[in-house]
């Protein structure tokens, strides 16, 4: 593999974590903590939102990023021919 | 059959289980100690790291400072879950390329420099002796209420256990074991929260049961903050931190879980790069099933520990209340003398005209947190045999953590002390048997602070945290994803990030520059930014990143083969096992 492809590669890479980590930001610090209170002024069944995203949907949303980053990685290493053989 | 004969029979089955495992798995070389000969199947692999990751502190003490904390337990959800998505993201498949066995060798090797290995070496023992600690601690209480034999002999049965299997079957024995325990604890988890969640509102899922209707209309959560408020505690939903400090405890139980080498090492064991991104989904979905099942079990906990004892008359309590008085972690004084329990905030002033009101003469019982899991079946009486399962399920969750630390411990000296500085002729048969002394050494320490637990334990591991927060996170995500970055940089990044973290701790927490322990309560007020030393390792971090980039671009680029290195690292291809060089 040459160096541009190196870096295109790189580049992408990049990209996928700082939205993946975005989300990440935005679920945990964001819903769970920074907004938790006014999301708290909402219900969902007997949940208080910004609480159920503190001890509930985060981890959610975490699991499932995991997952699409693999998803993802695995994809961009066949199209850029650097995945193991 | 009583519950003792129960715990005699499931912890003795799952221990020949291990046991049985260890012999059938045994290492025969130094890779196969380390890291299992880098063959799991990530799924194994997945379940595995799911062990090792969940301790004792996950299994037994979590649900239960949640129960008492309400919201702000969720620093520990948030931060040890969202933690793992850093390492996940960030770390797992490059230090997978990077294919040696530890976290001193890639900081060693990246930073060309012993200096740099030495200091790695120095905070993975660190960290890891605080927590193993903390596992045999656990293993002790649950052998002290259960089988009501003395600590001193629950820890040395606990001990020679892992001594077994972690010393004989090295990464690979405790890679097959972590499985079974895996299986275990997540059963012994969740039967008892199931049946909790169908007991209190009639839905057998208890993530979902956790914002369900109780028997008389209302919702749990609505319940339960109507009970705290009662008794001047702060309502369940809401919590008491800042949310700052809530902020910053989350950052650095992120960055710091992140760090932690016993989980980093895991990831070394799978074949490819792709099976460490894929292991590392299937663990934390196995983890997510305790951690999201957690905070129900912390509510439901609450709600039943206020219901049953609170002015209730002592004559009248059930039987696990007397059980839990005889170990010392359950104790009432009845400071009225009105024969009743009363369980209330004494700490709220503007509580305490109400409490007078009812006669009431101060908080009447202390509970330790961490036996709120263990007791949960019995206040909710469920069957016996179920209750022997949580102790099976917590001896599971402490041993199998302890022995992925010993493993760390082992390697840390036999192979980044010894063969890489101070003896580098070793065959690897010496190194083999030095791995060995090293675990049982290891294990023996561990067992000695098992029965002699330090008071400051909870303070060390905080400590701990906020130290791998400030010195490994940014040296290793730098060491990746800053070409740039070298040796001057990442130094004075971790020295300058230890040292902070260390000097706000001893001021803090110890109280060392004030005139001790009683003077810590008094410093509140003057936190930097109002943030606890618990989350002060995200300041630290922060800093130190900050630092270590200022000082890379002041001096020299690292040499050629380094930032070839890092090239290399990038992509996956040509990842071979994990080599010894």
């Amino acid at each position: 593999m040459n160096q541009k492809n190196h870096a295109l590669y790189w580049k992408r890479n990049l990209r996928y974590l700082a939205i993946l980590l975005s989300i990440w930001f935005v679920v945990s610090f964001g819903f769970g903590i920074i907004l938790a209170e006014p999301l708290n002024a909402f219900q969902i069944g007997g949940f208080p939102l910004g609480f159920w995203f503190a001890q509930q949907g985060a981890i959610y949303v975490f699991v499932i990023l995991i997952f699409v980053y693999m998803y993802l990685m695995n994809k961009l290493d066949l199209e850029f021919d650097v995945d193991e053989k | 059959m009583s519950v003792q004969t129960w715990t005699f029979i499931l912890v003795g089955i799952t221990f020949t289980l291990y046991i049985g495992i260890a012999i059938w798995s045994r290492a025969g070389s130094t890779k196969e100690f380390y890291v299992a000969g880098g063959g799991v199947h990530p799924i194994v692999n997945g379940m595995a790291t799911a062990a090792d990751w969940m301790s004792a502190a996950s299994f037994i003490s979590m649900a239960g400072l949640i129960s008492f904390m309400g919201y702000d337990g969720a620093v520990y959800l948030l931060g040890w879950t969202g933690g793992y998505v850093l390492l996940a993201l960030l770390l797992a498949p490059y230090l997978r390329k990077f294919g040696k066995f530890t976290v001193p060798d890639f900081i060693g090797d990246r930073y060309y420099s012993n200096t740099a290995r030495t200091v790695a070496v120095f905070c993975a023992l660190l960290v890891s002796f605080t927590y193993v600690a903390g596992q045999m601690r656990g293993v002790g209480v649950v052998f002290s209420r259960f089988l009501e034999v003395p600590i001193t002999q629950g820890v040395v049965i606990g001990m020679a256990i892992v001594f077994f299997y972690a010393v004989l079957g090295g990464m690979k024995g405790i890679t097959y074991t972590q499985v079974a325990q895996y299986c275990v604890l997540i059963f012994a988890f969740m039967v008892p929260a199931i049946f909790i969640s169908i007991q209190m509102v009639n839905n057998p899922i208890p993530q979902l049961g956790f914002g369900g209707v109780t028997a008389d209309g209302s919702y749990l959560l609505d319940k339960l903050n109507g009970l705290q408020t009662e008794l001047g505690f702060s309502e369940y939903t809401s919590g008491t931190k800042s949310m700052l400090d809530v902020f910053a405890i989350t950052a650095a139980l992120m960055a710091g879980t992140a760090g932690l080498p016993h989980v980093i090492v895991r990831f070394f064991t799978v074949p490819r790069v792709r099976d460490a991104r894929r292991s590392a989904g299937f663990a934390l979905l196995f983890i997510a099933i305790l951690y999201t099942t957690a905070p129900a079990v912390a509510a439901f906990a609450r709600t039943n520990l206020i219901n049953t004892v609170n002015n209730t008359e002592y004559e009248q309590l059930p039987e696990w209340f007397g059980n839990w008085e005889k170990t010392g972690l359950l104790s009432f004084t009845d400071k009225n003398g009105d024969g009743k329990v009363q369980y209330y905030n004494d700490k709220n002033l503007a509580f305490s005209d109400i409490a007078d009101e009812r006669g009431w003469k101060g908080n009447e019982l202390t509970i330790d947190r961490d036996i709120m899991v263990l007791a949960n079946p019995e206040i909710a009486q469920l069957p016996n045999w179920v209750i022997a399962l949580v102790a099976a399920g917590g001896l599971a969750a402490a041993l199998s953590t302890a022995a992925g630390l010993l493993l760390v411990i082992s390697t840390s000296i036999s192979h980044d002390l010894l063969k890489k500085q101070l003896r580098p002729n070793m065959t690897d048969k010496e190194e083999l048997f030095w791995a060995r002394v090293a675990a049982a050494a290891g294990v023996c320490v561990a067992g000695y602070f098992g029965i002699n637990p330090p008071g400051f334990v909870a303070a060390v591991v905080a400590l701990a945290f906020g130290l791998a927060a400030a010195s490994f996170f940014p040296a290793i995500i730098l060491g990746i994803f800053d070409k740039r970055m070298n040796m001057q940089g990442a130094v004075a990044g971790m020295v300058i990030g230890i040292s902070l973290m260390t000097f706000y701790m001893l001021k803090f927490k110890f109280g060392i520059f004030d005139g001790g322990k009683e003077a810590v309560a008094g410093l509140t007020d003057s936190w930097w930014f109002g943030i606890s030393p618990e989350g002060f390792g995200m300041v630290a971090m922060l800093i130190n990143f900050f630092i270590s980039l200022v000082v890379s671009r002041m001096t020299p680029a690292p040499p050629e083969h380094i930032q070839a290195l890092v090239e290399d690292i990038r992509i996956p291809r040509g990842a071979g096992a994990a080599t010894d060089h």
